[in-house]
Protein backbone atom coordinates (compact mmCIF):
# COMPACT_ATOMS: atom_id res chain seq x y z
CA UNK A 1 0.00 0.00 0.00
CA UNK A 2 1.39 3.39 -1.23
CA UNK A 3 1.85 5.89 1.66
CA UNK A 4 -0.83 8.17 3.03
CA UNK A 5 -0.70 11.80 1.77
CA UNK A 6 -1.26 14.29 4.58
CA UNK A 7 -4.83 14.97 3.40
CA UNK A 8 -5.62 11.15 3.93
CA UNK A 9 -4.01 11.25 7.16
CA UNK A 10 -5.51 14.01 8.46
CA UNK A 11 -8.82 12.40 7.12
CA UNK A 12 -8.48 9.74 8.81
CA UNK A 13 -7.47 11.14 12.38
CA UNK A 14 -10.90 12.96 12.06
CA UNK A 15 -12.48 9.73 10.86
CA UNK A 16 -11.04 8.03 13.93
CA UNK A 17 -12.46 10.86 16.24
CA UNK A 18 -15.76 10.71 15.06
CA UNK A 19 -17.20 8.07 17.57
CA UNK A 20 -15.57 9.80 20.45
CA UNK A 21 -18.32 12.25 22.17
CA UNK A 22 -17.48 15.93 21.92
CA UNK A 23 -15.70 16.78 25.20
CA UNK A 24 -13.68 13.87 24.65
CA UNK A 25 -13.16 14.05 20.83
CA UNK A 26 -12.18 17.37 21.50
CA UNK A 27 -9.19 16.23 23.75
CA UNK A 28 -7.90 13.11 22.26
CA UNK A 29 -7.87 15.67 18.95
CA UNK A 30 -4.59 17.62 20.74
CA UNK A 31 -3.29 13.98 20.95
CA UNK A 32 -3.53 12.89 17.60
CA UNK A 33 -0.65 14.55 14.55
CA UNK A 34 0.53 14.76 11.29
CA UNK A 35 4.22 14.55 11.08
CA UNK A 36 5.80 18.33 9.65
CA UNK A 37 9.41 18.12 9.85
CA UNK A 38 9.50 21.67 9.01
CA UNK A 39 8.19 22.51 13.15
CA UNK A 40 11.12 23.51 15.49
CA UNK A 41 8.87 22.81 18.62
CA UNK A 42 6.18 20.26 19.20
CA UNK A 43 3.98 21.46 21.29
CA UNK A 44 2.48 23.36 17.88
CA UNK A 45 0.90 19.89 16.81
CA UNK A 46 0.52 17.76 19.82
CA UNK A 47 -0.43 17.70 23.35
CA UNK A 48 1.37 14.90 26.02
CA UNK A 49 2.02 14.00 29.68
CA UNK A 50 -2.12 14.70 30.13
CA UNK A 51 -4.57 12.65 32.34
CA UNK A 52 -5.76 9.98 30.40
CA UNK A 53 -9.92 10.47 29.14
CA UNK A 54 -11.92 7.87 31.60
CA UNK A 55 -13.49 5.12 29.48
CA UNK A 56 -11.12 5.28 27.05
CA UNK A 57 -8.15 1.72 26.97
CA UNK A 58 -5.06 3.70 27.71
CA UNK A 59 -1.76 1.51 27.61
CA UNK A 60 -0.10 3.59 30.48
CA UNK A 61 1.27 2.25 33.46
CA UNK A 62 1.56 4.05 36.69
CA UNK A 63 3.81 5.82 38.97
CA UNK A 64 5.15 2.63 40.96
CA UNK A 65 6.00 0.57 37.87
CA UNK A 66 7.74 3.65 36.49
CA UNK A 67 9.97 3.86 40.11
CA UNK A 68 10.14 -0.19 40.90
CA UNK A 69 9.28 -1.74 37.56
CA UNK A 70 11.95 0.55 35.73
CA UNK A 71 14.48 2.93 37.63
CA UNK A 72 14.75 1.03 40.94
CA UNK A 73 14.15 -2.41 40.03
CA UNK A 74 17.54 -2.81 37.90
CA UNK A 75 19.77 -2.07 40.42
CA UNK A 76 20.95 -5.96 41.11
CA UNK A 77 22.47 -5.67 45.08
CA UNK A 78 19.78 -3.73 46.43
CA UNK A 79 16.60 -5.29 47.75
CA UNK A 80 13.10 -3.48 46.69
CA UNK A 81 9.99 -3.81 48.64
CA UNK A 82 7.14 -3.61 47.36
CA UNK A 83 5.31 -1.73 49.94
CA UNK A 84 1.65 -2.40 50.20
CA UNK A 85 -0.58 -5.06 48.74
CA UNK A 86 0.76 -8.35 47.43
CA UNK A 87 -0.06 -7.80 43.72
CA UNK A 88 1.43 -4.87 41.93
CA UNK A 89 5.23 -6.27 42.77
CA UNK A 90 4.14 -9.98 42.05
CA UNK A 91 1.77 -9.34 38.60
CA UNK A 92 4.83 -7.36 37.63
CA UNK A 93 7.70 -9.55 38.66
CA UNK A 94 10.35 -10.23 36.30
CA UNK A 95 8.58 -9.13 33.30
CA UNK A 96 10.96 -6.56 31.85
CA UNK A 97 14.06 -8.98 30.98
CA UNK A 98 16.74 -7.09 32.97
CA UNK A 99 19.61 -8.93 32.67
CA UNK A 100 22.17 -9.64 35.40
CA UNK A 101 25.20 -11.46 37.16
CA UNK A 102 24.86 -12.74 40.12
CA UNK A 103 23.38 -15.15 42.08
CA UNK A 104 19.79 -14.84 42.95
CA UNK A 105 19.06 -14.41 46.18
CA UNK A 106 22.42 -14.88 47.66
CA UNK A 107 24.10 -11.57 46.13
CA UNK A 108 20.94 -10.35 43.81
CA UNK A 109 17.89 -10.26 43.94
CA UNK A 110 16.91 -8.87 40.68
CA UNK A 111 13.58 -11.70 39.74
CA UNK A 112 12.50 -11.80 43.02
CA UNK A 113 9.27 -10.28 44.52
CA UNK A 114 9.92 -8.95 48.07
CA UNK A 115 6.83 -7.52 49.08
CA UNK A 116 4.70 -6.08 52.66
CA UNK A 117 1.51 -8.17 51.55
CA UNK A 118 -0.48 -5.45 53.47
CA UNK A 119 -3.83 -7.00 54.42
CA UNK A 120 -6.98 -5.54 56.03
CA UNK A 121 -5.59 -4.69 59.18
CA UNK A 122 -2.29 -2.66 57.53
CA UNK A 123 -4.43 -0.09 55.91
CA UNK A 124 -6.15 0.28 59.39
CA UNK A 125 -3.74 0.73 61.40
CA UNK A 126 -0.83 1.32 59.24
CA UNK A 127 2.24 -0.59 58.06
CA UNK A 128 5.19 1.30 59.60
CA UNK A 129 5.67 -1.47 62.37
CA UNK A 130 5.53 -4.39 59.44
CA UNK A 131 7.85 -2.61 57.42
CA UNK A 132 10.14 -1.71 59.98
CA UNK A 133 10.19 -6.08 60.75
CA UNK A 134 10.51 -7.24 57.30
CA UNK A 135 13.31 -5.14 56.85
CA UNK A 136 15.24 -6.89 59.66
CA UNK A 137 13.94 -10.39 58.42
CA UNK A 138 15.79 -9.18 55.22
CA UNK A 139 18.75 -8.42 56.84
CA UNK A 140 18.87 -11.61 58.47
CA UNK A 141 17.87 -14.10 55.41
CA UNK A 142 19.88 -12.22 52.72
CA UNK A 143 22.71 -10.36 54.84
CA UNK A 144 24.48 -9.47 51.24
CA UNK A 145 22.38 -7.14 50.43
CA UNK A 146 23.86 -4.03 49.48
CA UNK A 147 20.36 -1.74 50.69
CA UNK A 148 17.16 -1.76 50.53
CA UNK A 149 14.88 0.51 48.75
CA UNK A 150 11.29 1.09 49.87
CA UNK A 151 8.57 1.59 46.69
CA UNK A 152 5.71 2.79 47.98
CA UNK A 153 2.07 1.31 46.06
CA UNK A 154 -0.95 2.98 46.23
CA UNK A 155 -2.34 2.82 49.55
CA UNK A 156 0.97 3.87 51.49
CA UNK A 157 0.27 7.42 50.40
CA UNK A 158 -3.53 6.90 50.97
CA UNK A 159 -3.34 5.70 54.48
CA UNK A 160 -0.39 8.39 55.48
CA UNK A 161 2.13 6.02 57.05
CA UNK A 162 5.53 7.95 57.71
CA UNK A 163 8.19 5.71 55.80
CA UNK A 164 10.87 8.22 55.60
CA UNK A 165 11.11 7.55 59.34
CA UNK A 166 11.04 3.91 59.26
CA UNK A 167 13.48 4.32 56.72
CA UNK A 168 15.96 6.70 58.45
CA UNK A 169 15.81 4.27 61.60
CA UNK A 170 16.61 1.12 59.62
CA UNK A 171 19.52 2.71 58.15
CA UNK A 172 21.11 3.26 61.33
CA UNK A 173 20.26 -0.48 62.73
CA UNK A 174 21.43 -2.08 59.48
CA UNK A 175 23.95 0.61 58.41
CA UNK A 176 23.28 0.30 54.89
CA UNK A 177 21.48 2.73 52.74
CA UNK A 178 17.57 2.40 52.70
CA UNK A 179 15.87 4.68 50.04
CA UNK A 180 11.66 5.65 50.75
CA UNK A 181 10.29 5.67 47.68
CA UNK A 182 6.96 7.87 47.14
CA UNK A 183 5.63 6.30 44.00
CA UNK A 184 2.23 5.77 44.88
CA UNK A 185 0.80 4.66 41.74
CA UNK A 186 -2.08 7.42 41.98
CA UNK A 187 0.74 10.18 41.61
CA UNK A 188 0.68 12.09 37.80
CA UNK A 189 -0.59 10.55 34.70
CA UNK A 190 1.60 7.78 33.58
CA UNK A 191 4.31 5.85 34.68
CA UNK A 192 6.29 8.89 33.63
CA UNK A 193 6.37 10.85 37.39
CA UNK A 194 7.35 7.40 38.74
CA UNK A 195 10.70 8.41 36.71
CA UNK A 196 11.23 11.60 38.02
CA UNK A 197 10.36 10.61 42.10
CA UNK A 198 12.70 7.75 41.73
CA UNK A 199 15.29 9.97 40.03
CA UNK A 200 14.84 12.60 43.21
CA UNK A 201 15.12 9.80 45.19
CA UNK A 202 18.11 8.77 44.16
CA UNK A 203 19.21 12.55 44.14
CA UNK A 204 18.32 12.74 48.03
CA UNK A 205 19.60 9.41 49.22
CA UNK A 206 22.07 7.48 46.96
CA UNK A 207 24.40 10.20 44.98
CA UNK A 208 25.98 12.34 47.86
CA UNK A 209 26.77 9.09 49.63
CA UNK A 210 30.75 9.88 48.70
CA UNK A 211 31.07 13.50 48.41
CA UNK A 212 34.16 14.34 49.90
CA UNK A 213 35.75 10.96 49.94
CA UNK A 214 38.46 10.80 46.87
CA UNK A 215 39.36 7.32 47.24
CA UNK A 216 38.03 6.26 43.93
CA UNK A 217 40.67 6.26 41.42
CA UNK A 218 39.28 8.07 38.45
CA UNK A 219 40.59 8.22 34.86
CA UNK A 220 39.69 11.30 32.40
CA UNK A 221 38.02 8.77 30.48
CA UNK A 222 35.15 7.97 32.82
CA UNK A 223 31.55 7.70 31.50
CA UNK A 224 28.59 6.15 33.47
CA UNK A 225 26.12 4.72 30.69
CA UNK A 226 22.50 6.57 31.95
CA UNK A 227 19.00 5.19 31.05
CA UNK A 228 19.91 1.63 29.58
CA UNK A 229 18.15 -1.16 31.37
CA UNK A 230 19.89 -3.94 29.91
CA UNK A 231 16.61 -5.49 28.20
CA UNK A 232 17.68 -8.81 27.01
CA UNK A 233 21.64 -7.79 27.52
CA UNK A 234 21.09 -4.39 25.82
CA UNK A 235 23.81 -2.56 27.88
CA UNK A 236 26.17 -5.10 27.79
CA UNK A 237 26.28 -5.11 24.14
CA UNK A 238 26.43 -1.16 23.85
CA UNK A 239 29.25 -1.06 26.68
CA UNK A 240 31.18 -3.32 24.90
CA UNK A 241 31.59 -0.78 22.35
CA UNK A 242 32.05 2.22 24.71
CA UNK A 243 35.27 0.11 26.11
CA UNK A 244 36.41 -1.01 23.01
CA UNK A 245 36.92 2.88 21.75
CA UNK A 246 39.07 3.24 24.93
CA UNK A 247 36.24 5.07 27.81
CA UNK A 248 35.69 3.36 30.51
CA UNK A 249 32.40 2.97 32.18
CA UNK A 250 32.03 3.18 35.78
CA UNK A 251 28.59 2.60 36.24
CA UNK A 252 25.46 1.00 34.50
CA UNK A 253 22.02 2.96 35.13
CA UNK A 254 20.66 0.97 36.11
CA UNK A 255 20.37 -2.36 34.10
CA UNK A 256 22.99 -4.92 35.62
CA UNK A 257 23.75 -2.10 38.05
CA UNK A 258 24.74 -1.73 41.55
CA UNK A 259 24.45 0.58 44.09
CA UNK A 260 28.34 1.17 44.44
CA UNK A 261 28.15 2.35 40.93
CA UNK A 262 25.54 4.62 41.60
CA UNK A 263 27.61 6.45 44.33
CA UNK A 264 30.54 6.40 42.02
CA UNK A 265 28.70 8.43 39.42
CA UNK A 266 29.59 12.00 40.53
CA UNK A 267 33.43 10.90 39.66
CA UNK A 268 32.75 10.60 35.83
CA UNK A 269 33.89 12.82 33.52
CA UNK A 270 30.91 12.42 31.10
CA UNK A 271 27.18 11.11 31.23
CA UNK A 272 25.86 9.07 28.35
CA UNK A 273 21.79 9.30 27.96
CA UNK A 274 20.16 6.18 26.18
CA UNK A 275 16.84 6.62 27.75
CA UNK A 276 16.38 10.11 28.14
CA UNK A 277 12.73 10.53 29.26
CA UNK A 278 12.73 8.35 32.60
CA UNK A 279 16.64 9.71 33.68
CA UNK A 280 16.83 12.85 31.99
CA UNK A 281 16.59 14.65 35.83
CA UNK A 282 19.35 12.78 37.11
CA UNK A 283 21.75 13.89 34.49
CA UNK A 284 20.51 17.67 34.89
CA UNK A 285 20.89 17.50 38.36
CA UNK A 286 24.49 15.61 38.31
CA UNK A 287 25.05 18.54 35.24
CA UNK A 288 24.58 21.40 38.12
CA UNK A 289 25.85 20.05 40.94
CA UNK A 290 28.56 18.06 39.86
CA UNK A 291 29.36 20.03 36.77
CA UNK A 292 29.38 16.45 34.67
CA UNK A 293 27.71 17.12 31.18
CA UNK A 294 25.40 14.70 29.24
CA UNK A 295 24.66 13.76 25.83
CA UNK A 296 22.00 11.85 24.48
CA UNK A 297 22.94 8.92 22.16
CA UNK A 298 21.73 6.11 20.24
CA UNK A 299 23.01 2.59 20.06
CA UNK A 300 20.20 1.39 17.69
CA UNK A 301 20.91 0.43 14.00
CA UNK A 302 25.06 0.98 12.41
CA UNK A 303 24.01 4.36 11.64
CA UNK A 304 22.82 6.05 14.19
CA UNK A 305 25.31 3.83 16.42
CA UNK A 306 28.63 5.58 14.16
CA UNK A 307 26.80 8.57 14.66
CA UNK A 308 26.68 8.52 18.35
CA UNK A 309 29.92 6.86 18.85
CA UNK A 310 31.29 9.77 16.88
CA UNK A 311 29.34 12.53 18.88
CA UNK A 312 30.91 10.80 22.48
CA UNK A 313 34.62 10.37 21.04
CA UNK A 314 33.96 14.86 19.98
CA UNK A 315 34.08 15.49 23.59
CA UNK A 316 37.11 13.64 24.20
CA UNK A 317 40.78 13.59 23.29
CA UNK A 318 41.99 12.04 19.88
CA UNK A 319 42.81 8.56 21.27
CA UNK A 320 39.38 8.17 21.79
CA UNK A 321 38.75 9.70 18.66
CA UNK A 322 40.70 7.13 16.64
CA UNK A 323 39.34 4.77 18.90
CA UNK A 324 35.75 5.50 17.97
CA UNK A 325 36.48 5.30 14.19
CA UNK A 326 38.30 1.87 15.00
CA UNK A 327 35.37 0.25 16.36
CA UNK A 328 32.93 1.74 13.40
CA UNK A 329 35.76 -0.26 10.69
CA UNK A 330 35.99 -3.14 12.62
CA UNK A 331 32.33 -4.04 13.19
CA UNK A 332 31.26 -2.71 9.34
CA UNK A 333 32.00 -5.87 8.01
CA UNK A 334 29.85 -7.41 10.00
CA UNK A 335 27.03 -5.55 9.82
CA UNK A 336 27.53 -4.97 5.97
CA UNK A 337 26.22 -8.66 6.02
CA UNK A 338 23.63 -8.31 8.35
CA UNK A 339 22.42 -5.40 6.33
CA UNK A 340 23.42 -7.47 2.88
CA UNK A 341 21.39 -10.86 3.97
CA UNK A 342 18.16 -8.94 5.22
CA UNK A 343 17.62 -5.42 3.70
CA UNK A 344 16.48 -7.01 0.42
CA UNK A 345 13.56 -9.22 2.45
CA UNK A 346 12.61 -6.34 4.28
CA UNK A 347 13.02 -3.26 2.19
CA UNK A 348 9.91 -1.04 1.41
CA UNK A 349 8.08 -2.64 4.46
CA UNK A 350 6.26 -0.01 6.75
CA UNK A 351 5.89 -0.18 10.35
CA UNK A 352 3.93 1.65 13.31
CA UNK A 353 5.03 1.84 16.84
CA UNK A 354 3.68 2.69 19.77
CA UNK A 355 6.23 2.04 22.53
CA UNK A 356 7.33 3.95 26.14
CA UNK A 357 10.79 6.13 26.65
CA UNK A 358 13.03 6.45 24.24
CA UNK A 359 12.05 3.53 21.39
CA UNK A 360 9.03 5.50 19.32
CA UNK A 361 12.63 7.58 18.17
CA UNK A 362 15.27 5.39 18.79
CA UNK A 363 14.81 2.61 16.90
CA UNK A 364 13.66 4.45 13.78
CA UNK A 365 17.17 4.45 12.28
CA UNK A 366 17.57 0.55 12.61
CA UNK A 367 14.82 0.20 10.53
CA UNK A 368 15.76 2.41 8.22
CA UNK A 369 18.92 0.73 8.06
CA UNK A 370 17.09 -2.65 6.54
CA UNK A 371 15.48 -0.36 4.08
CA UNK A 372 12.00 -0.16 5.83
CA UNK A 373 10.06 2.98 7.13
CA UNK A 374 8.59 3.98 10.14
CA UNK A 375 5.03 5.37 9.15
CA UNK A 376 3.45 6.01 12.58
CA UNK A 377 4.88 6.56 15.91
CA UNK A 378 4.07 7.74 19.03
CA UNK A 379 4.64 7.61 23.06
CA UNK A 380 2.72 6.16 26.19
CA UNK A 381 3.88 8.74 28.52
CA UNK A 382 6.60 10.62 26.37
CA UNK A 383 6.46 14.83 27.10
CA UNK A 384 7.01 17.57 24.79
CA UNK A 385 10.83 17.41 24.69
CA UNK A 386 10.44 14.10 23.43
CA UNK A 387 8.06 14.99 20.27
CA UNK A 388 10.60 17.55 19.91
CA UNK A 389 13.40 15.19 19.37
CA UNK A 390 10.90 12.63 17.20
CA UNK A 391 9.68 15.16 14.67
CA UNK A 392 13.14 15.22 12.75
CA UNK A 393 13.15 11.89 12.87
CA UNK A 394 10.20 10.83 11.10
CA UNK A 395 8.89 11.79 7.69
CA UNK A 396 6.75 13.96 6.74
CA UNK A 397 2.56 13.15 7.08
CA UNK A 398 3.54 10.18 8.99
CA UNK A 399 0.77 9.76 11.73
CA UNK A 400 1.84 10.53 15.39
CA UNK A 401 -0.43 9.45 18.31
CA UNK A 402 -0.15 10.37 21.98
CA UNK A 403 -1.40 8.51 24.50
CA UNK A 404 -3.10 6.22 21.79
CA UNK A 405 -6.48 4.52 23.16
CA UNK A 406 -6.60 0.92 22.08
CA UNK A 407 -9.51 1.82 19.75
CA UNK A 408 -7.55 4.64 17.81
CA UNK A 409 -4.38 2.37 17.36
CA UNK A 410 -6.47 -0.64 15.62
CA UNK A 411 -8.59 1.82 13.92
CA UNK A 412 -4.92 3.52 12.45
CA UNK A 413 -3.69 0.26 11.77
CA UNK A 414 -6.82 -1.21 9.92
CA UNK A 415 -6.53 1.90 7.05
CA UNK A 416 -2.80 2.06 7.17
CA UNK A 417 -2.30 -1.33 7.21
CA UNK A 418 1.54 -1.59 8.32
CA UNK A 419 3.88 -4.90 7.44
CA UNK A 420 4.94 -4.88 11.06
CA UNK A 421 3.58 -3.63 14.04
CA UNK A 422 6.38 -3.11 17.25
CA UNK A 423 4.27 -2.31 20.77
CA UNK A 424 3.69 -3.97 23.97
CA UNK A 425 2.28 -7.02 25.11
CA UNK A 426 -1.19 -5.69 26.00
CA UNK A 427 -1.47 -4.99 21.83
CA UNK A 428 0.06 -8.16 20.81
CA UNK A 429 -2.24 -10.56 20.42
CA UNK A 430 -4.61 -7.98 19.29
CA UNK A 431 -2.69 -7.54 16.53
CA UNK A 432 -1.39 -10.92 15.64
CA UNK A 433 -4.98 -11.74 15.46
CA UNK A 434 -5.84 -9.03 12.91
CA UNK A 435 -3.09 -11.18 10.74
CA UNK A 436 -0.50 -8.52 11.45
CA UNK A 437 3.30 -9.07 11.92
CA UNK A 438 4.23 -7.82 15.56
CA UNK A 439 7.03 -7.65 17.82
CA UNK A 440 6.96 -7.12 21.53
CA UNK A 441 9.24 -3.57 21.61
CA UNK A 442 9.88 -3.40 25.19
CA UNK A 443 11.07 -6.61 26.00
CA UNK A 444 12.45 -7.38 22.70
CA UNK A 445 9.74 -10.32 22.67
CA UNK A 446 11.61 -12.92 24.98
CA UNK A 447 14.90 -11.72 22.68
CA UNK A 448 17.56 -9.32 22.34
CA UNK A 449 19.84 -7.52 22.90
CA UNK A 450 18.77 -4.75 20.18
CA UNK A 451 21.60 -2.07 20.89
CA UNK A 452 24.80 -2.05 19.35
CA UNK A 453 26.50 -3.44 16.39
CA UNK A 454 25.68 -7.23 18.58
CA UNK A 455 22.60 -6.34 18.78
CA UNK A 456 21.49 -5.31 15.21
CA UNK A 457 21.99 -8.33 14.18
CA UNK A 458 19.60 -10.00 16.23
CA UNK A 459 16.94 -6.97 15.62
CA UNK A 460 17.56 -7.68 11.99
CA UNK A 461 17.09 -11.12 12.32
CA UNK A 462 13.58 -10.89 14.58
CA UNK A 463 12.05 -8.60 12.55
CA UNK A 464 12.81 -10.87 9.67
CA UNK A 465 11.58 -14.16 11.20
CA UNK A 466 8.89 -12.47 12.49
CA UNK A 467 7.41 -10.49 9.03
CA UNK A 468 8.24 -13.02 6.65
CA UNK A 469 6.91 -16.23 8.66
CA UNK A 470 4.54 -18.08 6.85
CA UNK A 471 1.94 -18.29 9.74
CA UNK A 472 0.44 -14.78 8.69
CA UNK A 473 -0.87 -16.47 5.39
CA UNK A 474 -2.48 -18.98 7.55
CA UNK A 475 -4.84 -16.79 10.29
CA UNK A 476 -7.59 -16.70 7.80
CA UNK A 477 -10.08 -19.92 8.70
CA UNK A 478 -9.01 -22.24 5.43
CA UNK A 479 -13.05 -22.73 4.55
CA UNK A 480 -12.52 -18.42 4.24
CA UNK A 481 -9.61 -18.57 1.94
CA UNK A 482 -10.45 -18.75 -2.39
CA UNK A 483 -8.70 -21.16 -3.04
CA UNK A 484 -10.41 -23.07 -0.31
CA UNK A 485 -12.95 -24.03 -2.25
CA UNK A 486 -11.14 -25.58 -4.84
CA UNK A 487 -9.42 -27.62 -2.59
CA UNK A 488 -12.80 -29.53 -1.32
CA UNK A 489 -13.80 -30.01 -4.64
CA UNK A 490 -10.41 -31.37 -6.04
CA UNK A 491 -10.85 -33.66 -2.72
CA UNK A 492 -14.34 -34.94 -3.18
CA UNK A 493 -13.46 -35.94 -6.78
CA UNK B 1 7.70 31.70 39.71
CA UNK B 2 9.25 29.03 37.93
CA UNK B 3 12.38 27.32 38.31
CA UNK B 4 14.44 27.36 35.58
CA UNK B 5 17.56 24.88 35.20
CA UNK B 6 19.69 27.57 32.85
CA UNK B 7 22.81 26.24 30.98
CA UNK B 8 25.08 26.95 28.20
CA UNK B 9 25.07 24.86 24.60
CA UNK B 10 27.68 23.81 22.74
CA UNK B 11 27.50 26.98 20.63
CA UNK B 12 27.71 28.86 24.46
CA UNK B 13 23.96 30.07 23.95
CA UNK B 14 22.04 29.80 26.86
CA UNK B 15 19.29 27.29 26.79
CA UNK B 16 16.50 27.25 29.36
CA UNK B 17 14.65 24.31 31.00
CA UNK B 18 11.11 24.68 32.93
CA UNK B 19 11.20 21.05 34.13
CA UNK B 20 7.65 21.10 35.32
CA UNK B 21 6.57 22.47 31.63
CA UNK B 22 8.82 20.67 29.71
CA UNK B 23 9.93 24.02 28.68
CA UNK B 24 13.37 23.56 26.71
CA UNK B 25 14.21 26.60 24.40
CA UNK B 26 17.32 28.88 23.15
CA UNK B 27 17.21 32.49 24.67
CA UNK B 28 17.14 34.98 22.13
CA UNK B 29 18.54 37.93 24.21
CA UNK B 30 19.12 38.74 27.99
CA UNK B 31 18.98 42.06 29.11
CA UNK B 32 21.74 42.02 31.02
CA UNK B 33 24.49 39.83 29.77
CA UNK B 34 28.18 41.05 30.98
CA UNK B 35 30.69 40.42 33.23
CA UNK B 36 29.64 42.80 35.73
CA UNK B 37 25.52 42.45 35.75
CA UNK B 38 22.97 39.52 34.53
CA UNK B 39 19.77 38.80 34.04
CA UNK B 40 16.75 40.75 33.65
CA UNK B 41 14.13 40.04 30.99
CA UNK B 42 15.36 37.21 28.85
CA UNK B 43 13.51 36.76 25.50
CA UNK B 44 13.16 32.96 24.13
CA UNK B 45 13.18 31.36 20.97
CA UNK B 46 9.27 30.69 21.23
CA UNK B 47 8.46 34.50 22.10
CA UNK B 48 7.81 34.00 25.74
CA UNK B 49 9.59 36.36 27.83
CA UNK B 50 11.04 35.94 31.57
CA UNK B 51 12.29 38.32 33.94
CA UNK B 52 15.35 37.44 36.67
CA UNK B 53 16.78 39.73 39.41
CA UNK B 54 19.95 40.97 38.02
CA UNK B 55 23.03 39.99 39.76
CA UNK B 56 26.36 41.76 40.36
CA UNK B 57 28.00 38.68 38.42
CA UNK B 58 27.77 35.90 35.71
CA UNK B 59 25.90 32.80 37.78
CA UNK B 60 28.30 29.83 37.46
CA UNK B 61 26.19 27.63 34.74
CA UNK B 62 24.48 25.11 34.46
CA UNK B 63 22.33 26.74 37.67
CA UNK B 64 19.06 26.48 38.87
CA UNK B 65 17.60 30.34 39.40
CA UNK B 66 13.72 31.43 39.79
CA UNK B 67 12.26 33.64 37.59
CA UNK B 68 9.33 35.58 37.14
CA UNK B 69 6.96 34.97 33.75
CA UNK B 70 6.39 38.25 31.94
CA UNK B 71 3.54 37.91 29.64
S1 LIG C 1 -1.82 1.98 40.51
FE1 LIG C 1 -1.44 1.57 42.69
S2 LIG C 1 -2.46 -0.38 43.08
FE2 LIG C 1 -2.19 -0.21 40.86
S3 LIG C 1 -0.23 -1.24 40.38
FE3 LIG C 1 0.19 0.95 40.69
S4 LIG C 1 0.75 1.12 42.87
FE4 LIG C 1 -0.31 -0.84 42.60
Amino acid sequence: MAALTKEETEALIQEVLEIYPEQARKDRAKHLAINDQSLEKSNKCITSNRKSQPGVMTIRGCAYAGSKGVVWGPIKDMIHISHGPVGCGQYSRAGRRNYYVGTTGVNTFGTMNFTSDFQEKDIVFGGDKKLAKIMNEIEALFPLNKGISIQSECPIGLIGDDIEAVAKKANKEINKPVVPVRCEGFRGVSQSLGHHIANDAIRDWVLENRDGDESFATTPYDVAVIGDYNIGGDAWASRTLLEEMGLRVVAQWSGDGTIAEMEKTPKVKLNLIHCYRSMNYIARHMEEKYKIPWIEYNFFGPTKIAESLRKIAALFDETIQAGAEKVIAKYQAEYDAVIAKYKPRLQGKRVMLYVGGLRPRHVIGAYEDLGMEVVGTGYEFGHNDDYDRTIKEMGNATLIYDDVTGYEFEEFVKRVQPDLIGSGIKEKYIFQKMGIPFRQMHSWDYSGPYHGYDGFAIFARDMDMTLNNPCWKQVKAPWKTAESSDVAVAASV
Amino acid sequence: MPSVMLKKNAEGKLVFYVPKKDLEEVAESIEFDNPEKWGGEVLLSDGSKYYFEPMNEQPDFPVTLRAKRLD
